[in-house]
């Protein structure tokens, strides 16, 4: 039996410098625990769906029927469907920006436009 | 915004070697794929926008002139606010893949371990070299993000790296390997097979192998070959060993060694293949290893490689700074060297004629379905301004593998 620290293992950093992307490396820090967060979310989304059709079939709701389940194709797409939109919901403001990159008639100055409007 | 949704984890092939893999890991595997395939098929199309709407007319009024090479590119890109968020994301979605996968192989390692010996044990097929010299090119850097690289022994008789080699692969390609994994193989010998068709190798050597995934296909195809897979790492060639003793493969032999330090009969192999092996070397041991290789060579044999091409003057400048992105952010530096290197010009001072040289596409082999080939489901180079024409035909989009070689 070997006796070895799981989570500190699977944890471990890979060997190279670690690129910071934003400014403050503070911001990738809390991204990053924020996508870990979310990731946990989606599980527990996962798991009550197979609650549900457990139910929906009147089998027995126990950890060992939950992981038996094996969805068949339409419940496989349908719960890929969800984490897709889930995805999409969660980088709202990262479409955002691009939206905004993309059309520069979105970013007009509220300030300017204040100005603008009361002077007609 | 459009997603092709990939295939959900539990439709990938179980073998007696897999580790088990329990509804919230499944579900966890499956969330990170769907991100990977989100972060590749929706945000990072935007970061040309960035490029050509923000980052390269503010180099313009700042400088005076256009970018001009691909390292300015990066620079300016790194200052951009959408570039961050994409990097920043897809950075932290291939270190959340590796914390997945090696947590599921960790929880059970003494299981798996206790399995792959029984496969291995007694059986001349596996020789692990406790000697064996780890080159600097992996010591120096974990590729791809992969903590240990493909040598750390965690513990005696270790599996690691090989089972969540393995495991994780899915969520970096989406299943575009197929549900077995074997894919890529399959598509290398549905190349030699189109191409060669009279070719009939009595010995194989594949260079880098592995854990074996696409020596297996080979093995497969020519079965009445002998199969030798060499890999620097034990934990690897011990989990790819006893895969393939799993699968019921008895002519594959799987050597450690360093590819440098390989002492194998010369004149000895009809074919010598490498798959992505190159991008994860160094210029001086590609000089090398092509030598060795084309010593350990039967007049006559083939040498076939896959790997992404090299840019051509054609590649637009914007296109080479996305290729680059593995080798700076995912571990992978010397790619961006073998990106403008000819490995032609490499293959011809290790010996072999330019003239019995070519290279060449085939397609992604895979099965129908909710496994989709990598340039539907995966790839982030669709939106690629014009390919590079010739053999190297979207191989980057993921429409086709590209593949060069020569006959010894």
């Amino acid at each position: 039996m070997n006796e070895i620290d799981v989570n500190k293992l699977a944890n471990a950093k890979a060997k190279g410098k670690r690129p910071y992307f934003f400014d403050d490396p503070a911001v990738e820090r809390v991204l990053s625990i924020t996508m870990a967060v979310a990731t946990e979310l989606a599980v527990n989304r996962e798991r009550l769906d197979t609650v549900e059709r457990l139910l929906e079939a009147g089998e027995p709701v126990t950890k060992a029927n939950i992981d038996a389940y094996r969805p068949d194709d339409d419940a496989s797409k349908d719960r890929q469907q969800w984490h897709a939109d889930y995805i999409a919901r969660i980088l709202r403001i990262v479409h955002q920006e691009l939206e905004a990159v993309e059309n520069e008639s979105l970013n007009e100055d509220p300030e300017k436009l204040a100005d603008d409007f009361a002077a007609g | 915004m459009a997603t092709s949704l990939p295939p959900t984890y539990d439709r990938t092939g179980q073998h007696p070697m897999s580790p088990d893999v329990d509804h919230d890991e499944t579900a966890r595997f499956n969330f990170l794929t769907n991100l990977n395939v989100h972060l590749n098929q929706n945000v990072f199309p935007g970061n040309r926008s960035a490029f050509e709407n923000r980052v390269s007319p503010k180099y313009e009024k700042e400088t005076g002139h256009a970018l001009k090479t691909r390292q300015q590119v990066r620079q300016a890109m790194l200052g951009d606010s959408y570039y961050q968020s994409w990097a920043a994301l897809r950075r932290n979605t291939m270190e959340q893949r590796q914390q997945a996968g090696r947590h599921v192989v960790l929880r059970q390692l003494d299981d798996l371990i206790g399995r792959a010996k029984q496969f291995n044990a007694g059986k001349d097929t596996l020789q692990i070299d406790p000697n064996a010299e780890v080159p600097r090119y992996l010591a120096a850097v974990d590729n791809h993000c992969m903590p240990g690289s493909y040598y750390t022994d965690v513990v005696e008789d270790d599996v690691l790296a090989g089972a969540n080699y393995e495991t994780g692969v899915f969520i970096t390609t989406a299943g575009s390997m197929s549900s077995k994994g074997d894919g890529g193989g399959r598509s290398i010998v549905n190349f030699v097979k189109e191409r060669f068709p009279d070719f009939s190798p009595k010995r194989i050597l594949d260079l880098g192998a592995g854990i074996g995934v696409n020596t297996l296909p080979i093995a497969k195809a020519f079965p009445d070959a002998e199969v030798v897979a060499v890999d620097a790492g034990a934990p690897m060639l011990r989990w790819g060993h006893a895969r393939a003793q799993a699968l019921g493969y008895e002519n594959v032999k799987f050597i450690h060694a360093d590819g440098d330090a390989l002492d194998l009969d010369p004149n000895s192999f009809d074919w010598v293949q490498t798959t992505m092996f190159w991008h994860e070397t160094s210029t001086t041991s590609i000089h090398s290893m092509m030598k060795k290789v084309f010593g350990l060579m039967t007049p006559g044999g083939l040498f076939l490689n896959v790997e992404q091409p090299n840019f051509t003057p054609e590649t637009p400048l914007y296109d080479q700074f996305t290729r680059d992105w593995d080798a700076w952010y995912n571990n992978e530096p010397f790619w961006s060297k073998l990106h403008v290197m000819d490995v032609f010009d490499v293959m011809a001072k290790a010996g072999f004629n330019s003239s019995k040289m070519f290279d060449g596409g085939t397609e992604a082999d895979i099965e129908q379905g909710q496994f989709q080939p990598w340039s539907s489901i995966i790839s982030r180079h669709k939106a690629e301004l014009k390919d590079d024409g010739g053999s190297k035909h979207n191989a980057y989009k993921g429409e086709r593998w590209y593949l060069f070689g020569g006959w010894k």
